[in-house]
């Protein structure tokens, strides 16, 4: 594996000698990896109980059903293995009902801003120029204000919220970080030869963008967007903690927490468990995008 | 061994070195069983293309290789008979510079951009040699008149992007040089120049070899410049050397296919308007290697029994070996 | 349409030029060094003409920084030059818009120096051979196109079998066949070859030279061959030009610019390469040149080449010598042109 052919003086750094890259990294299957396997298998478990939260909690009733306030805030036992929540209801079908908001939020959200910022990331690298400058500056803008304080102002501009009001309002500001990022690695692809070479062909803008462009540019947004789903989820239930976000009657790890807080010496069980269910889902999505940038897209680090 | 050369002891001596890498598809072998040696003044071309193992011999002697995912599994490197792959690190940095010392490809990359070039050359003579500040400097600016920059000591303190390709380049060999270095390694250190430039660095580094008594070992894809710069060439394929010997001699008269091959399909002026007389194919998956010689899926002239067996070198003239059971052959027709 | 005007025109003017550059000057300006310092510009190329005729190979040859790889990417169409024209049949390839330039782009074809990275790495070889036929549907009907993708891959030299694998899977070598399959996909007229083969090994380069060399033959197609390789060039060209600092400094036939080079530079580029100067039957003699090309940011006054230049006199750096005739179809710009040094022919 010699490293040497010959090179166009202009261009020594690209000598094509493409034997390094097969001897680089991983000398194991990357989906082997135990950080990998770990992360995936969590974050598949959160995605499969928000999908069907009754396969875990057997084919009995929902949260809100068979609730006797005469229980409320009994500490886990046989019967209740989280014990019972303030509305004398089965608290571990209430955790596991509340991953639903939580893994909808971060991953609709991460969906949409990776929509937008795959679009109009695409359109400020490729196009530059005007086009560039006017997607830029609303970056630029959307950017300057802090992320949080701007979901909350819209927030409060609604009387209940369900999950999809709060989908809005995260989604409303969590791109213009992608769409940075994308149109960096377009600027990159842009000029590559195949992309010269469909252009001489007489490929048009909207081929060169679907065929060449995005194909090749994509991954490093997929991977950013796939590590923000956990700071979603995280967000969300931040914002539902404070009261801002999710409003009963939705069932939300947030709202349990916020619940729990005034009976967290009546009743730590009602804040221990959604808490370590929100830590262990986040931490899982934090891992599995990690896992998946240093495969896909090292540079990034 | 068949050493091409009376006894005369080695200035370095390689024996059947093996290294392999690991890959994603599993491990490549990208040196086999490498024998050379080498005298003081004397200076020998590798030559080879990409994955001939040139350039990891190279990189093996001066311990630059990165393990893992590379790992020498056999032989020795011995030079003046200490084995440079038993010694350790602080041995092996002590002789780094002071016994060997390489010139690269691309200057850019070996030179420190934030550092002026006197002080990357100085640095040599504080770290191995102790000197103050100012004889380093004095050294610095002595070893750049040496290898002909104008004007050295007005730009001892120019930072390497001031300088041209050339330049630089000439800024590296005389780091390379500066600690009078017993044995010099170039990889391919013209590659990246100019054919004007090239000629300048090609004189300068003969000039300095022969001049200094220095054993230098020039490693280049390009049968002209090792014709013009080395007295011995090795010509490696498939991480093997296939045919050593004296470069004139070796390069009129090749003995083996190969070889032939890469001599006749340059484009010399009786062919032109005629087809090149190309060598078919490519050179071989370094992961799968086949079972006989590594160059019979490519050669006209072989037969089953180079296809079931490795052919070794063997001498077949004066102070020449070549590892092809057809070099007869070879040798009567080229 | 301008595609039956097109196919119906060349076989009437073969006497002219197919391809045409008159005073093509392509500067780019460089970011200043400091804030309101003064704005320069990378003068890459700067006033050339050159002609490309029907089935012939024009070789250009010269040094980084000469304007080489510029003159390809102008020549392709892919950048429009600050000033001249790039006439193609007569016509200006930059005037035409929409439809018009696209079809026009098919007759001219570039082959690039990194034959990977001229390969989308997530198409397969079929995606990439299709891709011509999808933009230029008219081409080759539907039903016809994976005979014609088959028959391209069999004129490379690749195993249409291999249709399904991606270029990382092909060698060097072969990943250069592909360009050139997918350059000739649509019958372009003229192949500009920017260092095609430069970045392959040495026991590949001379299939690759001798496949296009066949290519012309059977498709009577024109090249523009550049390289750094001189042997290469003077093999596969019909006429040759040398440039140095965006300036053609000689033309002519491959035999008057590589055994009778009447331009000090040309003479001094000739003799550096040890390939070249080894050839058994010449006598070559090394003309050593002073350091390095200068930028092309500040040329030179006058002749570009004085400041390196064995035979400069003072005149040479106060005007610039015009490209003047030395011989029939031979010019070179220089005040004193012809041999330098006693032993050079």
């Amino acid at each position: 594996m010699s490293t040497t052919t010959t090179v166009n003086p202009l261009d020594g750094a690209k000598a094509v000698d493409r034997a390094p890259d097969k001897v680089r990294g991983a000398h194991r299957r990357w989906w082997l990896k135990p950080r990998f396997v770990i992360s995936g298998a969590i974050v598949l478990l959160m995605i499969v109980m928000a999908a069907f939260p009754q396969l875990f909690t057997g084919f009995g009733p929902g949260p809100t059903e068979n609730c006797d306030i005469l229980k409320s805030n009994q500490p886990p036992s046989a019967e209740h293995l989280f014990g019972i929540d303030i509305q004398g209801c089965d608290y571990y079908t209430n955790v596991i009902y509340g991953a639903r908001a939580s893994i909808l939020v971060g991953i609709v959200v991460s969906a949409i801003a990776f929509g937008i910022a795959a679009l109009v990331g695409a359109l400020a690298g490729y196009f530059g120029g005007w086009v560039d400058a006017v997607i830029s500056r609303i970056c630029d803008m959307a950017f300057g204000l802090p992320f949080i304080l701007a979901a909350i102002v819209v927030l409060q501009l609604f009387g209940e919220r369900n999950v999809w009001t709060v989908i809005f309002a995260l989604a409303l500001f969590s791109w213009p970080g992608g769409v940075r990022f994308m149109r960096s690695s377009v600027l990159e692809v842009r000029n590559r030869e195949y992309v010269q070479a469909a252009r001489l062909l007489g490929a048009g803008n909207g081929r060169i963008l679907r065929k060449h462009i995005v194909p090749n540019a994509i991954t490093p947004l997929l991977v950013l967007q796939t590590l923000g789903v956990g700071g979603m989820i995280s967000a969300e239930a931040g914002l539902t903690f404070i009261g801002i976000g999710l409003t009963p009657p939705a069932v939300s790890w947030g709202l349990q927490l916020a619940a729990a807080r005034e009976y967290i010496d009546a009743a730590p069980h009602l804040l221990m468990f959604p808490a370590i269910f929100l830590t262990i889902t986040v931490l899982g999505f934090v891992l599995f995008g990690e896992a998946m940038r240093d495969e896909f897209d090292p540079k990034g680090k | 061994m068949n050493k091409p050369h009376e006894a005369a002891p080695s200035l370095l001596e390689i024996k059947d070195l093996r290294v392999e890498f690991a890959t994603r598809q599993g491990v490549a072998t990208a040196i086999n069983g490498v024998n050379l040696s080498l005298q003081r003044g004397r200076s020998l071309g590798i030559l080879g293309e990409s994955g001939s193992g040139k350039s990891v011999t190279a990189r093996t002697i001066m311990g630059l290789l990165d393990t893992p995912p590379a790992r020498v599994t056999h032989g020795q490197i011995l030079l003046n008979g200490e084995d440079l792959l038993a010694v350790n690190a602080k041995r092996r940095r002590s002789l780094n510079g002071a016994s060997v010392a390489m010139v690269f490809q691309d200057a850019l990359s070996a030179l420190n951009p934030v550092h002026p070039v006197g002080r990357q050359i100085g640095e040599l003579y504080r770290v191995h040699r102790g000197y103050s500040r100012a004889a380093a400097k004095r050294a610095a600016i002595e070893m750049m008149d040496r290898v002909r920059i104008p004007a050295a000591a007005k730009r001892v303190n120019d930072y390497p992007h001031q300088f041209s390709g050339g330049m630089r380049q000439r800024i590296v060999i005389a780091m390379a040089l500066a600690l009078d270095p017993e044995l010099l390694i170039a990889d391919e250190p013209t590659t990246a120049l100019d054919v004007t430039v090239q000629a300048q660095i090609l004189e300068l580094l003969k000039e300095q070899q022969s001049e200094n008594n220095m054993g230098l070992i020039l490693i280049t894809h390009d049968i002209s410049v090792v014709r013009e710069v080395t007295d011995e060439v090795a010509v490696m394929y498939a991480g093997r050397i296939i045919e050593r010997g004296p470069t004139a001699e070796l390069l009129a008269h090749p003995a083996h296919p190969y070889t032939r091959g890469l001599a006749a399909s340059i484009a010399s002026e009786e062919l032109k308007g005629q087809q090149l007389p190309a060598i078919p194919g490519s050179p071989p998956d370094l992961l799968r290697l086949p079972q006989g010689c590594s160059f019979a899926a490519r050669c006209p002239l072989a037969d089953q029994a180079c296809t079931a067996t490795i052919p070794v070198l063997q001498p077949v003239a004066l102070q020449r070996d070549t590892a092809c059971f057809k070099s007869e052959e070879v040798l009567v027709h080229a | 349409m301008l595609n039956t005007q097109l196919e119906q025109q060349p076989k009437d003017s073969v006497q002219g030029p197919l391809m045409e550059i008159r005073g093509v000057k392509m500067h780019y300006p460089v970011a200043r060094a400091m804030p309101f310092g003064p704005r320069k510009t990378v003068k890459a190329l700067d006033g050339v003409d050159l002609e490309i005729r029907q089935g012939e190979t024009l070789g250009i040859i010269g040094e980084s920084g000469c304007g080489k790889s510029t003159l390809a990417r102008v020549l392709s169409g892919l950048e429009k030059p600050t000033e001249g024209q790039v006439l193609f049949e007569g016509q200006d390839i930059n005037t035409l818009h929409g439809a018009e330039r696209a079809q026009m782009r098919r007759n001219i074809q570039l082959i690039f120096q990194d034959p990977y990275a001229s390969l989308n790495p997530r198409m397969t070889i079929e995606q990439i051979l299709m891709e011509p036929f999808e933009i230029h549907p008219d081409a080759v009907p539907r039903s016809g196109r994976r005979a014609k993708i088959a028959e391209l891959m069999a004129l490379v030299g690749l195993n249409p079998d291999h249709l399904e694998r991606y270029p990382h899977n092909f060698s060097g070598g072969q990943q250069q066949r592909i360009g050139i399959a997918r350059g000739i996909a649509l019958n372009p007229k003229v192949l500009i070859c920017d260092e095609a083969v430069s970045a392959l090994d040495v026991s590949v380069r001379a299939q690759v030279v001798n496949l296009l060399a066949s290519l012309q033959q059977e498709l009577g197609l024109s090249y523009v061959f550049i390289a750094h390789d001189l042997q290469i060039v003077r093999h596969i060209s019909d006429t040759v030009a040398a440039m140095y600092l965006g300036r053609v400094i000689e033309t002519g036939t491959y035999d008057q610019v590589y055994d009778r080079s009447a331009h000090p530079y040309t003479q001094a580029l000739l003799s550096a390469a040890p390939e070249l100067r080894q050839e058994p039957g010449k006598s070559r003699q090394l003309i050593m040149l002073q350091g390095d090309p200068p930028s092309p940011i500040d040329p030179p006054s006058g002749c570009r080449f004085h400041t390196r230049c064995p035979v400069a006199r003072p005149s040479c750096a106060t005007a610039e010598p015009g490209l003047d005739p030395v011989g029939e179809g031979h010019a070179a710009r220089c005040f004193f042109p012809g041999p330098i040094g006693p032993t050079n022919n």
